[in-house]
């Protein structure tokens, strides 16, 4: 077990240690260790983005993070975004109305990339969302629903 | 109506967007073993020896299997079953799969794959269609088709092509050049089995469950009824998961050898082995046209690429002659197509499927000879549209077409025909067509394509239809039309698609056929339980079923649950069920398989663009897309599916290729096979045109895949509307743009592309007397 290390974070406010190997990436663990499967994968080589998790806030691609990266950090997955309840973040609310979502495997991704956006910038024109999404690939919408989405959102966030 | 045509959200999206859909690769069973495929190195190679004992060997390995363990072979086709699992005495293509490992973690079943150690004896690749029309070097790549390496080949004539070119004030030939290129869907291809009780059950991330379920049956040499097949939530497919596939087959054979769960999911490079994508496709065209614009004759032959395996090939192969003739009344048309076998990845059905390709080449051969006439382009088409209710000189059945409005519509709302006109800037028009769903099985037989059964029981609704949602939204369809006969919402029905364990047979989501097809069969079970309900409701109310209204929840003035729970009082159990077979649409030749469907879809686009004469880079600065969408079951998803139907098109005709070099695929990775992103796609604007098709459910038609196809023509007309150009390649990367501009510049021929068409000696054609009668004067 000599590769093995523990990893400790906080995943969506509950603070998490788990034994992993020491070359897991933290998209491995959030999924096969913990059980967080809403967060995906398309390359796991730093190319399409669907990884994508919040580290402290800010977007990152989880294929790319080893353990010791993450030690002691706060980690926001698509899990942790709507808070407790039945009630959605309004991204995700303005994501289902607009029409955002067709297959819905570049959604976590997109939707924690936007939601780090607007905290930085609460009401971004097109480009600018257009630029923050850049990272993500998404096959389906030609983003044209997803940045309808993150600007509806926006409005009502600002509201 | 109540529910449909309103901007619902999707059924699914709720669970979608808080991360809780579970797709294929986010199933997990207690005990699963990982499998690892090895895949071949060499493009063409015969398998000398193989020696398992080190993989074997290694800790954690539970099995190893080859293709003496899977000799039966299959192919989505009945006359292309020439695919193995895995390959024991040839491989065909860097990729094709030889050996597969299960163990107990994936890292283990990596490792021990590695170390299987393969002799090949290494073969002289064929990696052009040029080469592939030539004597080869080593033997044909296959045992089938011929003469070299030719796959199948097509030739079909309606009605007198002679007599139209000899009225014709104008003939012109053009070659043109579709680069290949790939699905890449976000979600990598992902199987899990597992073996109980003598019963097989695979849960994949296909677009064909029933399919894949007769291609394990025969693989596995167990009976239909053993097996089960669950088509997961769907991480993107346009096209490229509608083949059984060896991964799929492996996890089957390991689940059946260990009698553990057996999982596969493939890495983003094996996805471009995988392929099945868009055939590279060679085309010559040659027309007859009055001085008015009217077509009087034409010629198309087409070459494809079709990579190392049948697949869906000969379908393809028909589909790059067959739709020519839904847009334009072509008084006398022949088709000759060969397609090919190459040692590259298997090419097969992409969004459009073997219809983008001749799209191009038509849209653009009609610019060209409308500009040799000093004619307006647009005119032109007009000139020659086909009408609603008419039938194609190859005998398609024409219904609902709203080709006229949605070319009035983008006009419109373009300024098409006002255009600025600057060097650099260009707008490019064209049009499409597409099915709504093939007209004829991939099996022949007269079952219906597609069956639907309803429960009703504790106050709620159970739809049962092997439909598959691919993330298109055909989940959501089939509710919407359930809800609305039945009064509900759309988010109260619940559904079981995809399972060929408990819904009843769709044949599955290609060829743009689930609305058309599924919706009417969930019409036709959702009505008769409308009409059950309304029976015992009436009786209640002292009045007749027709009298009862069925809204907001309620039959009448009964609540749905009241209402229902008095049928199950009176009927007991409750169920209906509701099928849709397409009427006998078949011409009288062979070959007139490919084609008919019970109704076309219609697209408009317009393009505008700038691109920098200095670069040869291109800027698109907005897209128009009028679509005849028959009647939209949502309109959300359908403006959604125009969308990406643009954005797809944008990036086959800007930057997608499935390149290779030799036999080895250039780029089997995200980054360097250039997509979209965000900052590249230009703002769409969707306009709707309903035409309300009379088969149609509610009179809808397909989406899916039209939309893609007017796009790709329209961006090389804008180019040469910028540069006075022509790009007839594409992708059309600016290095084709500086070297047609410096063509130009030179006085040579202002255009990139292929400089001819191979000779081929295609069989003799077959004379189709044609149903056709001239819808308009010539
Ligand atoms: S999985 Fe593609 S960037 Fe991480
Ligand atoms: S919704 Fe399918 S990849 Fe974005």
């Amino acid at each position: 077990m000599s590769d093995s290390v523990i990893a400790s974070f906080d995943v969506n406010g509950r603070s998490r240690e788990v034994l992993v190997k020491s070359y897991h990436t933290l998209l491995e663990i959030l999924r096969e260790d913990l059980g967080l499967t809403g967060t995906k994968h398309g390359c796991e080589l730093g190319e399409c983005g669907a990884c994508t998790v919040l580290v402290d806030g800010l977007p990152q691609l989880s294929c790319l993070l080893l353990p010791h990266q993450v030690e002691g950090k706060e980690i926001t997955t698509i899990e942790g975004l709507a808070g407790s309840g039945d009630e959605l973040h309004p991204l995700q609310e303005a994501f289902v109305e607009t029409g955002a979502v067709q297959c819905g495997y570049c959604t976590p991704s997109m939707l924690l990339t936007a939601k780090a956006l607007l905290e930085e910038n609460p009401s971004p024109g097109r480009q600018e969302i257009a630029e923050a999404l850049s990272g993500n690939l998404c096959r389906c919408t030609g983003y044209e629903a997803i940045t309808r989405a993150v600007e509806l959102a926006a409005t009502r966030m600002e509201a | 109506m109540r529910v449909v045509g309103k901007p619902l959200a999707k059924v699914d999206a709720r669970a979608k967007v808080t991360g809780s859909t579970l797709y294929a690769d986010d199933l997990i069973f207690p005990g699963t073993l990982f499998c690892k495929l090895l895949r071949s190195p060499h493009p063409y190679a015969r398998i000398k020896h193989m020696d398992l004992n080190a993989a074997k060997a290694v800790e954690g390995v539970v099995a190893v299997i080859t293709g003496n363990d899977l000799p039966v072979k299959y192919g989505i086709l009945p006359i292309s079953q020439d695919e193995h699992a895995l390959e024991s005495e040839k491989v065909r293509y860097v990729g094709d799969p030889v050996a597969a490992v299960a163990a107990v973690d994936e890292e283990t079943a990596a490792l021990a794959a590695e170390k299987i150690r393969v002799e090949y004896e290494v073969l002289d690749p064929v990696t052009s269609i040029e080469e592939a029309l030539s004597e080869p070097v080593d033997e044909p790549i296959h045992d089938y088709g011929g003469p070299s390496n030719i796959h199948k080949m097509a030739a079909l004539s309606f009605g007198n092509l002679e007599a139209g070119f000899a009225e014709a004030d104008h003939i012109r030939e053009d070659v043109f050049f579709y680069g290949g290129n790939t699905h890449l869907p976000m979600e990598e291809h992902s199987a899990i089995a597992t073996y109980v009780d003598g019963k097989l059950t695979l849960w994949s991330s296909t677009q064909t469950p029933h399919y894949v379920h007769r291609a394990v049956s025969k693989v596995m040499g167990l009976p239909m009824s053993a097996i089960r097949v669950v088509a997961t939530p769907h991480g993107g497919g346009f096209g490229g998961k509608t083949d059984p596939f060896s991964h799929e087959m492996a996890v089957c054979k390991l689940a059946m050898v260990t009698g553990k769960p057996v999982k596969c999911t493939l890495t983003r490079e094996e996805v471009f082995y995988a392929h099945r994508g868009r055939h590279p496709v060679l085309m010559w065209v040659r027309t007859g046209m009055k001085r008015n614009g009217r077509i009087t004759a034409m010629h198309f032959k087409t070459a494809l690429d079709g990579g190392a395996y049948g697949s869906y090939g000969v379908a393809t192969l028909f589909y790059t002659g067959a739709l020519q003739t839904t847009t334009y009344d072509i008084p006398a048309y022949r088709f000759e197509g060969a397609r090919v076998f190459t040692n590259k990845a298997p090419c097969g059905p992409k969004r459009g499927h073997g219809t983008p390709q001749p799209r191009f080449a038509l849209e653009l051969h009609l610019d060209k000879m409308a500009e040799d006439l000093g004619l307006d382009p647009v005119e032109v088409r007009r000139r020659n549209y086909v009408k609603p209710n008419t039938t194609t000189v190859n005998w398609l059945r024409i219904t609902s077409c709203g080709l006229e409005e949605i070319t009035d519509r983008v006009l419109q709302a373009s300024s098409y025909v006002n255009r600025q006109r600057a060097v650099g800037h260009g707008m490019g028009f064209a049009v499409s067509s597409y099915l709504c769903g093939a007209g004829l099985p991939i099996y022949w037989n007269s079952l219906p394509h597609s069956e639907c059964l309803i429960k009703l029981d504790r106050g709620g609704v159970t739809v049962y239809c092997g439909a598959t949602d691919i993330g298109q939204g055909s989940d959501t369809v089939i509710a919407t039309v359930v809800a609305e006969e039945l009064g509900l919402w759309p988010s109260d029905i619940r559904l079981v698609t995809g399972d060929t364990g408990f819904a009843p047979v769709d044949l599955g989501s290609y060829s743009s056929r689930v609305t058309f097809m599924a919706g009417n069969a969930a019409l036709d079970a959702a009505r008769k339980l409308r009409n059950l309900i309304a029976e015992v409701a009436a009786e209640s109310m002292g009045c007749s079923p027709g009298e009862i209204e069925v809204g907001d929840g309620k039959f009448g003035t009964l609540s749905f649950e009241e209402a229902a729970q008095l049928a199950q009082e009176r009927f007991g159990a409750i169920s209906t069920t509701g099928s849709y077979r397409p009427p006998d649409l078949a011409g009288p030749y062979k070959g007139s398989g490919v084609g008919p469907s019970p109704a076309y879809s219609y697209s408009a686009a317009v393009v505008d663009i700038d691109v920098d004469p200095e670069t040869g880079i291109i800027k698109v600065n907005k897209v128009w897309l009028a679509h005849d969408i028959g009647r939209s079951i949502n309109p959300v998803s359908v403006r959604g599916q125009v969308e990406g139907g643009v954005y797809m098109g944008l990036g086959e005709a800007l930057m997608e290729e499935q390149a290779y070099r030799k036999a080895l695929p250039k780029q089997p990775s995200m980054l360097d096979y250039k997509s979209l992103t965000s900052i590249d796609m230009p703002e769409v604007e969707t306009i709707l045109v309903e035409t309300n098709d009379p088969e149609g459910p509610y009179g809808a038609k397909e989406v899916g895949q039209g939309p893609l196809l007017p796009v790709v023509p329209a961006v090389v007309s804008a180019v040469h509307d910028a540069l006075g150009v022509w790009i007839d390649q594409v992708p059309v990367t600016p290095d084709k743009i500086m070297k047609a501009l410096d063509a130009k510049t030179k006085g040579q021929a202002p255009r990139f592309g292929p400089k001819s068409f191979p000779d081929i000696a295609y069989p003799q054609y077959v004379k189709v007397d044609t149903p056709h009668v001239a819808t308009q004067a010539i």
